[in-house]
């Protein structure tokens, strides 16, 4: 299908993109990558007044470290951070995780904060962004913010950002520790029906991500010393998880996916 | 700042496959309408124009993207490239080309101009790879016919031959 009418602007300079959604908010829609965006455009799930391009901002290019963290300009495609030499040495789980976004193709377009925006619970980038104490910098007219992952990522597709807020980066700490994820999905590159990640945050210690399984990123500490004892924390957080029922799988499905791939995953991440 | 009011047809100028190209758009048109029937290149197919087949996939600024995920007037002062770019002088089919004739990598034909490109892209960048590799691109691409396995073998047959005629060429030989 072809989307409904819209006005398009393309911003030269993240002032101008600010001014635009100040004035339009709600009826205007902040287009980067597309690859989610322009496919609910086509198949009339979205509808907006206005179409607001970020993709050509020089100043939401950059790939930088500062102050302690990883932190990509809402320009930053997929790919790009894959690419980016210094990724894996920084930051293991991104580097596991950014494969099994999409597809290449996709991947080429859809950016890293664009996926943050969407917040579709099967994502591995807002579960990435959980993982890893990320942040979410929200700039408008009004001044700057920046929200915690769990501040941002309020529910499925909800996030906290504000009808005039621009997201210009996100931020995800450094993280060397040992890592390891991997996802269930009808076809790799597909949304996953759930996702496991996990990240050895000290000894003994794991953080435990699920995605998929709840209507937003699920994160839980662990203590990994013994086999009993991080048998009995799956179970316990497989039991927290609310998961929902579509055409893939039902709850009970997921939490069984989820009780099944953790302890893998775990042991993947402890090698 | 640029901005189009919704009934407005602005020109777009790009540079298609080598030559410069131009028509004019509305905002909605999808780069994928604007290649086939403004600009008559109708090698680029249009399957599912919501992402997920693969058959419009075009080399925007020479990285593969999906052309019905992108606006006709984003690509407007860039360069596309489309399966009509691959063959050369007198239509002889490049090593890629020539590999999925051999292989019947191909029946209909349909979901083929998109899977060239994809390749034509990521051989670019990655001219040794893995089956596995080749697999996890040819996943962004959906084929009804094949069963996928001639084309992936049509890959691999067309990195051999591309990895030979580069060696005859640092020999000195004629390639």
């Amino acid at each position: 299908m072809k989307p409904r009418k819209f006005d398009y602007i393309r911003p030269d300079s993240v002032a101008e993109a600010l001014e635009v959604l100040a004035r339009y908010g709600e009826d205007a829609r902040v287009l980067a990558g597309g690859q989610t965006l322009m496919a609910m455009l086509n198949l009339r799930l979205v509808e907006t007044s206005v179409l607001v391009d970020i993709s050509r901002v020089k100043e939401l290019e950059d790939i930088r470290i500062t102050g302690g963290m990883l932190e990509v300009g809402a320009a930053v495609t997929q790919n790009r951070l894959l690419a980016w030499p210094e990724l894996s040495s920084r930051n293991p789980l991104l580097a596991k995780m950014l494969p099994w976004v999409g597809h290449f193709q996709t991947r080429n377009r859809g950016t890293v904060c664009g996926s943050i925006a969407h917040a579709d619970p099967s994502s591995e980038i807002p579960l990435a962004l959980a993982m890893l104490d990320g942040e979410v910098v929200l700039r408008s007219k009004r001044g700057t913010r920046t929200l915690k992952a769990a501040e941002f990522q309020l529910g499925m597709l909800t996030t906290a950002r504000q009808p005039d807020e621009l997201i210009v980066a996100a931020r995800f700490s450094i993280a060397n520790g040992a890592a390891a994820f991997h996802e269930i999905a009808r076809r790799h590159g597909d949304f996953a029906i759930v996702s496991v990640a996990a990240w050895a945050t000290g000894q003994s210690r794991m953080r435990l991500g699920v995605g998929g399984a709840d209507s937003r990123p699920f994160i839980r500490n662990i203590d990994v010393n013994d086999g009993a004892h991080m048998r009995d924390a799956v179970e316990n957080l497989v039991w927290q998880l609310e998961p929902y029922e579509d055409m893939h799988a039902s709850p009970r499905m997921r939490r069984d996916l989820v009780r099944n791939l953790a302890p893998k995953i775990i042991a993947e991440a402890l090698a | 700042m640029k901005r189009i009011a919704q009934d407005e047809r602005v020109p777009v100028r790009l540079t298609l496959n080598g030559k410069p190209a131009s028509g004019t758009a509305e905002p909605r048109m999808l780069l994928s309408d604007f290649l086939r029937s403004t600009l008559g290149a109708t090698g680029t197919h249009v399957g599912c124009e919501h992402g997920v087949c693969g058959c419009c996939t075009v080399l925007l600024d020479g990285v593969a993207v999906r052309s019905c995920l992108t606006l006709a007037v984003q690509a407007d002062s860039r360069t596309v490239d489309t399966v009509e770019s691959l063959a050369g002088d007198g239509g002889a089919l490049n090593a890629l080309q020539a590999a999925f004739k051999d292989r019947h990598a191909l029946q209909c034909g349909f979901c083929t101009p998109g899977i060239l490109i994809s390749f034509t892209d990521f051989l670019r960048r990655e001219p040794n790879p893995t089956r596995e590799q080749v697999t996890e691109v040819l996943g962004g691409h959906l084929c009804r016919c094949t069963g996928y396995v001639d084309i992936v073998e049509a890959v691999m047959d067309a990195v051999k031959i591309q990895a030979a005629s580069s060696e005859n060429l640092q020999a000195g030989e004629p390639s």
